[in-house]
């Protein structure tokens, strides 16, 4: 497939989705402003400021140690600010106790109380409310039926599966139905198949209820599924903010791009900068990549990431242009039926990645072990950093 | 599967429950002796037993005992229990570690030390303040619970240890203030501590014997201080019965108890 122009994030036409946070005049759902949290000498969250919209879902991704947790407790309420402050549809919730928050939160442990029924489980909030018994019912039945668990109300939570657990504490902390809803790891304790299902379920609640959900995860392929807009956290701060499709292919430096999926990476120093194309002279490798053009200057120490998808592989060095065309061996290749993965030592000693879409049934393969061969991709498929 | 064991461990194992068991064995035994003699066998009997219901000193110990041991077990049981709670649901605070060792000092303190200072501390209070007046039931009573306590916070604080904190922040976002949590989830989870802890206060509280002898006063005798001072004047048959009754009680009461806290453990934290 020919490569097409990159599309640039304001104008990804791809998604139909009305964008609210490019809209100025929105008035933000969740306005985080200038958060911090410490403890002891570690500053968990640093100066963290975010808007969030009504009806999203939103993920903060993040390792162990980010400051995700510390960010989701305090909007929780079980961690109280060192500064800044949390505006929920416009009321300041910072010197708001949990108990009077209009947010509720699904655990990553699910915490079900273990004395109590599945029901008993779900009416525990309602109950608190001080709702009329009959309501109480009611709203706990359709809830329990809205997760598909209508049968199982009368079980104790140590007899229910992992999956039908997750199913109770999502119930619980929807039967409120609260502005928002804050999932810490959701997905993290079930196994691969029932996660694949479960994250499809998790998006068409979503869209039924309206609620907006903030989901913190360190599995960036379930922030990439699940999310309208993610933001990578990691030693405390946003290190970027964006859609799915932005943070992928337009990574703000090397940690994000290195973050999500595979990159390569290649360190070296701006050639040229000129019309609409930069010049780079990469470390260990002959010949210039190029890149659209930035603000960089000439002589700017610099890094060109590539993904592994965006590059071609041929045997023979391809007709036309012989932009970004570079010549290796390749060096090792790992077959996964649907793709198959190659990694080429390209002269002057850098291994890149290349995955190959296995298009065509066939027992045989671009390439062998050994062969020389061609990568080439085009110029709008190198991402300039400077960080 | 066969599995053969090494015939010597087995020795050392039967030799070691011997070395335990054998005396109790034997107190039960001979609690059904006819014989007046306490080590020569003469036919069974529950004679002995019979002698206890009449005798008007030993149920009025037994009483005492009981009484002193009920009260104290319970007191001890809610204030221990708050301790723990205190302790582990306070968060991270200096000297942490310190408070949580000074709740479990009282149970290695040596029991002569303990009574000694308690004795110290009546009689102060007495001379200061006119209360407690004079030593017996009550005295007693306020020293067992000083120690029962020790014994319901360390079982108490494991048990809310393992528990994850997460149920309780699960209650409190749903809207329950945190008293309401307590409540409805805390204390139902720490119910099987509460109760062997209570249950293991009463086994201590009936048989301690060191202490309550320092803060008892005249007419003041519980079970284990007229067991004694009766052993002072020689053995007598009816002792055996009346120890074979207190073993009966005090396993009873560990049994439940150690059943309790292992029957079914705690959701743990992940």
């Amino acid at each position: 497939m020919p490569d097409s122009p990159a599309q640039s994030p304001s104008s990804d036409a791809a998604r139909r989705l009305p964008r609210p946070w490019d809209n100025p005049a929105q008035v933000p759902f969740i306005q985080i402003k200038g958060l911090s949290k410490r403890f002891d000498d570690v500053t968990a969250v640093n100066d963290v400021s975010l808007d969030i919209f009504r009806g999203e879902l939103f993920a903060i991704l993040g390792g162990s140690g980010s400051g995700k947790t510390t960010l989701l407790r305090m909007l929780a309420g079980f961690e109280q600010p060192a500064a800044g402050s949390i505006v929920i549809d416009g009321v300041d919730m910072t010197p708001v106790p949990p108990y009077e928050r209009p947010v509720n939160m699904m655990f990553q442990s699910y915490a079900l109380f273990p004395h109590m029924t599945v029901e008993q489980n779900v009416a525990y909030g309602l109950r608190k409310e001080g709702l009329p018994r009959a309501d109480i019912a009611r709203r706990v039945a359709e809830m329990l039926a809205l997760v598909k668990l209508g049968s199982l109300g009368g079980r104790k939570p140590d007899q229910l599966s992992g999956g039908e657990q997750q199913r109770v504490a999502l119930a619980r902390a929807l039967v409120k139905r609260p502005k928002v809803l804050l999932l810490d790891e959701p997905l993290a304790a079930l196994d691969r198949k029932l996660r694949e299902h479960t994250q499809f379920e998790l998006m068409n609640i979503q869209d039924q209820l309206g609620i907006t959900f903030l989901v913190v995860t360190h599995d960036q392929e379930e922030a990439m599924t699940l999310a309208t807009r993610i933001a990578v956290m990691n030693a405390g701060r946003f290190v970027q903010v964006g859609t799915p499709a932005e943070i992928y292919e337009f990574p703000c430096n090397r940690f994000v791009a290195d973050f999500f999926g595979t990159v390569n990476l290649f360190s070296g120093r701006v050639a040229g900068n000129s019309g609409d194309t930069l010049s780079f002279r990469a470390d260990n490798l002959p010949g210039v990549i190029c890149a659209p053009a930035t603000t960089c200057q000439t002589g700017d120490e610099a890094w060109i990431a590539v993904r592994p998808e965006k590059i071609s592989l041929s045997k023979a060095p391809p007709a036309g242009s012989d932009e970004n065309v570079f010549r290796g061996m390749v060096w090792d290749l790992a077959y996964y039926g649907n793709l198959s993965l190659y990694q080429i030592n390209l002269d002057g000693g850098h291994i890149i990645e290349v995955s190959v879409q296995n298009r065509v049934r066939s027992a045989q393969r671009v390439a062998e072990w050994y062969d020389e061969v061609y990568v080439y991709w085009g110029k709008q498929n190198s991402v300039v950093l400077r960080e | 599967m066969n599995r053969r064991y090494p015939p010597f461990l087995i020795g050392v194992l039967a030799f070691a429950y011997a070395f335990l068991y054998v005396p109790i064995v034997l107190v039960i035994v001979y609690s059904f002796n006819d014989s007046r003699l306490v080590s020569v066998w003469g036919g069974f009997s529950l004679r002995w037993y019979r002698a206890l219901l009449e005798n008007e000193q030993v149920l009025r110990a037994a009483w005492l005992s009981l009484r002193v041991a009920i009260v104290s077990a319970t007191v001890a049981t809610v204030l221990g229990t708050l301790a723990g709670i205190a302790l582990t649901r306070m968060g991270r605070y200096p000297g942490r570690f310190l408070f949580t060792g000074m709740l479990a000092a009282p149970l290695v303190m040596p029991e002569i030390i303990t009574g000694l200072s308690l004795l110290l501390l009546f009689v102060t209070l007495q001379d200061l303040i006119g209360w407690p007046s004079g030593r017996g039931a009550l005295t007693i009573t306020l020293s067992h619970i000083t120690f029962c306590m020790a014994f319901v916070a360390v079982v108490a604080q494991s048990r809310l240890a393992a528990m994850d904190a997460a149920l309780e922040e699960a209650a409190l976002d749903l809207g329950g203030t945190p008293f309401r949590v307590t409540l409805d989830i805390t204390l139902p989870l720490i119910m099987p501590a509460m109760v062997s802890g209570w249950l293991l206060s009463f086994t201590l509280s009936l048989d301690d014997l060191v202490i309550t002898s320092f803060v008892s006063g005249p007419g003041a005798s519980t079970l284990p201080m007229l067991i004694y001072s009766k052993v002072k004047l020689g053995l007598t048959p009816d002792i055996n019965a009346l120890a074979t009754l207190i073993i009966v009680m005090v396993s009873i009461c560990v049994g439940v108890a150690g059943w309790l806290m292992y029957r079914r453990p705690v959701p743990q934290r992940v």
